[in-house]
């Protein structure tokens, strides 16, 4: 994975509530069985509106969005993340997010910042017409109007971000751990270990 | 021994850690792995590019849901048809070479045993009490029902069980919801858990694990705990459980992979233990008076915009939250509603009977209950009963219920997700609306420009033969 170090760039001011992953990339855009090119199909209802923010000149190609409250929720498609960075955006501020649309963003090296309504508020108005810039090892966002808005992170997200890591070969190091638990587990619970292989 | 009280969450979390860090995430060991052909794809491909195989394939069961059309799978003949649209054929063809090449039991989409991934795990026995079960689907909260810890996850966490068996995660909070006393006539589980998504809100679970608790649920089948707690994920919450009890060993005993022998009497003395001691601390409580809930619709375009059948579509002044205003006035315009209209005066031209919400044999049976010596109303156009598996379709066809629902006008389906996601041909026109016994009324979920409402099958039922939202106590007298 690539290291994510923070995001400068113009945003997309939406702050929309309740953005669901069926908005964020319809279903019928799901049936790849790659990750790549889901951009065409981001936002696809809201792009088909006149006037809409993505089509919108002066925002165009901005790798930060601005959302609202419950940012990514309904289903668990990954899909989500995969548009979002297909369309250019890198970074995602709302006041709260979807806990299985976060797991997935940070597993894409997409960073998801939580800060309050009011500030998000502020950073819809600045978005308007400056820069936002996100800064992942201080945990800041600040704008070039003096505004500097501290955020909190998952210790373990921010340095598997830092450092380009790979959670899978993470994992795959505690292979002894693993098989400890799982020789235990056959002693203690042999049922539970015998999954599709259960013999009548 | 620990004496601190514990929560049936914490028990099932503790019995799972493989080890904790310092920053307090966990590895956690998942017990069992359900896969379908949507987000498992890249996932497969993955661990093929890195050359990584499958830890435990015995843990995983595969089976096509999402994508697969409803309509007829084998010719009078018994030969296979195919699959019109390329991309779907292409992607059930991903998932029928994974599965043999990495070593996973793999249920065919012509087999009986074939069905949602969601009503499949419980009815196989698969889905068990005290098991951590994730699923790429966030409706994987359904097997809380069985007593277990379900949640969805992500295409590269499907990844990252198939290698490890495990998950890295950070315990989250719990919330205890209570609903005791009597539910009233009409009055089902679907209800139940749209009036409490209504009082939460759709975020209102986030970050958060929820028991289900009172006689309400302790009262109820393993198919209604089952619709319960699918249901979770639009209150926010990525889990939702029920405690496992009598009910619960009696649905699984003798199904193909329970437990069995002298295994089934340690399962069972392991899942009674299960149960939140007396004095353990949740969160948050959630109070809810069963006598307070009655069979409920959706008016809008979140779950959480709830209204019994007998209320009327609220007036987006009437929400003290600005951005909810804003977001109701938004949700009006879309469905088409106008403040103020009898929730009963809504027209409706599809009915949609199915998803992994309620597509049970109870759920078909409340339906055609209903349906009995019935028409849909003129008005109603597309009218669809989808079970949830091949032998849910079998049961329900043994009890002469498919004649009930073709009688009354309805298309009787193979198994499979259906008009609930719209993936496959099964879609809601633009501009229409659906009585829906699935999971979500989001804006173009069950086709572009469809609109949804959210009701318990009984209600579907009702509404395809008034051809408008019906309360279903009118046909119940």
């Amino acid at each position: 994975m690539d290291k994510v170090t923070g995001m400068d760039g113009r945003a997309y001011p939406w702050g929309a509530k309740n953005i669901d992953t069926d908005v964020i990339i319809p279903a019928h855009w799901l049936k790849t069985i790659s990750r790549e090119g889901l951009g065409r199909g981001a936002f696809e209802t809201v792009r088909a509106q006149d006037g809409n923010i993505f089509d919108d000149e002066r925002y165009s190609g901005s790798p930060i969005l601005i959302a609202g409250d419950n940012f990514g929720c309904g289903s668990s498609r990954e899909h989500a993340a995969w548009a979002l960075l297909d369309l250019g955006i890198k970074a995602v501020i709302a006041p709260s997010f979807s806990d299985i649309f976060s797991g997935n963003a940070f597993k894409n090296g997409i960073l998801t910042v939580v800060l309050p309504q009011e500030q998000v508020d502020r950073l819809l108005e600045v978005a308007q017409t400056d820069e936002i810039s996100i800064d992942l090892e201080n945990q800041t966002v600040t704008t070039p109007f003096q505004d500097r808005f501290p955020f909190e992170i998952d210790p373990f997200r921010k340095h598997c971000l830092l450092n380009g890591l790979d959670e899978i070969g993470l994992t795959l190091e505690r292979d002894t751990a693993i098989a400890g638990y799982e020789g235990n587990r056959a002693e203690t619970m042999p049922w539970l270990a015998k999954g599709t292989e259960v013999a009548a | 021994m620990s004496h601190t009280p514990r929560t049936l969450y914490e028990k099932i979390w503790d019995a799972h850690v493989v080890e904790t860090r310092d920053d307090g995430t966990s590895l956690i060991y998942i017990d069992r792995h359900l896969v379908h052909e949507v987000t498992s794809p890249q996932a497969f491909e993955a661990l093929r590019m890195s050359g990584r195989k499958v830890r435990r394939p015995e843990l995983t069961l595969a089976v096509p849901d999402h994508n697969l059309p409803t309509t007829a799978r084998v010719d009078a003949a018994g030969n296979r048809l195919p699959i019109a649209d390329p991309e779907s054929a292409q992607q059930l063809a991903a998932l029928e070479r994974n599965a043999p090449e990495f070593g996973i039991h793999y249920i065919d989409a012509t087999a009986r045993q074939q069905g949602i991934v969601h009503v499949v795990g419980p009815e196989q026995g698969f889905s068990l009490p005290g098991a951590t079960i994730v699923c790429g689907d966030s409706h994987t909260a359904c097997h809380g029902g069985m007593g277990a810890l379900a949640f969805g996850i992500g295409t590269s966490e499907v990844e990252h069980v198939l290698a490890t068996q495990t998950l890295q995660l950070k315990r989250s909070k719990s919330m205890e919801v209570r609903v005791d006393g009597d539910l009233g006539p009409g009055v089902t589980a679907k209800d139940v858990i749209l009036h409490i998504i209504g009082v939460i809100g759709a975020a209102g679970g986030t970050g958060y694990v929820i028991e289900y608790r009172g006689s309400v649920f302790e009262n109820m089948s393993i198919e209604e705990r089952l619709t319960v707690c699918n249901m979770s994920i639009e209150g926010g919450a990525r889990a939702g459980l029920v405690a496992p009890d009598e009910t619960t060993f009696a649905y699984l005993k003798g199904r193909p992979y329970a437990p069995n022998g002298a295994d089934w009497d340690a399962a069972v003395a392991w899942w009674r233990s299960l149960a939140t001691d007396p004095g353990a601390q949740f969160d948050r409580s959630v109070v809810i008076d069963a006598a307070d809930i009655q069979p409920t619709v959706t008016w809008g375009t979140s779950p959480e915009d709830v209204v019994p059948i007998g209320g009327v579509v609220p007036a987006p002044e009437s929400f003290a939250d600005p951005s909810k205003r804003i977001a109701a006035q938004k949700s009006l315009d879309y469905m088409g509603l106008t403040p103020g209209m009898a929730m009963q005066d809504v027209p409706i031209e599809n009915i949609f009977i199915g998803s992994c919400t309620n597509s049970r044999i109870e759920d078909l049976r409340a339906a055609a209950a209903i349906l009995k010596g019935r028409k849909k109303a003129a008005n109603v156009r597309w009218a669809i009963a989808v079970p949830g598996s091949g032998l849910v379709k079998e049961q329900a066809e043994a009890e002469g219920l498919d004649r009930i629902f073709i009688d009354a006008g309805f298309e009787w389906r193979e198994p499979g997700c259906s008009a609930c996601l719209a993936m496959n041909p099964d879609k809601v026109p633009a501009g229409e609306r659906c009585a829906s016994t699935s999971n979500r009324n989001f804006v173009g979920r069950q086709g572009p420009g469809a609109r949804t409402h959210l009701v318990s099958p009984a209600m579907a039922a009702a509404a395809a033969v008034a051809g408008h939202l019906a309360d279903v106590r009118d046909f119940t007298a």
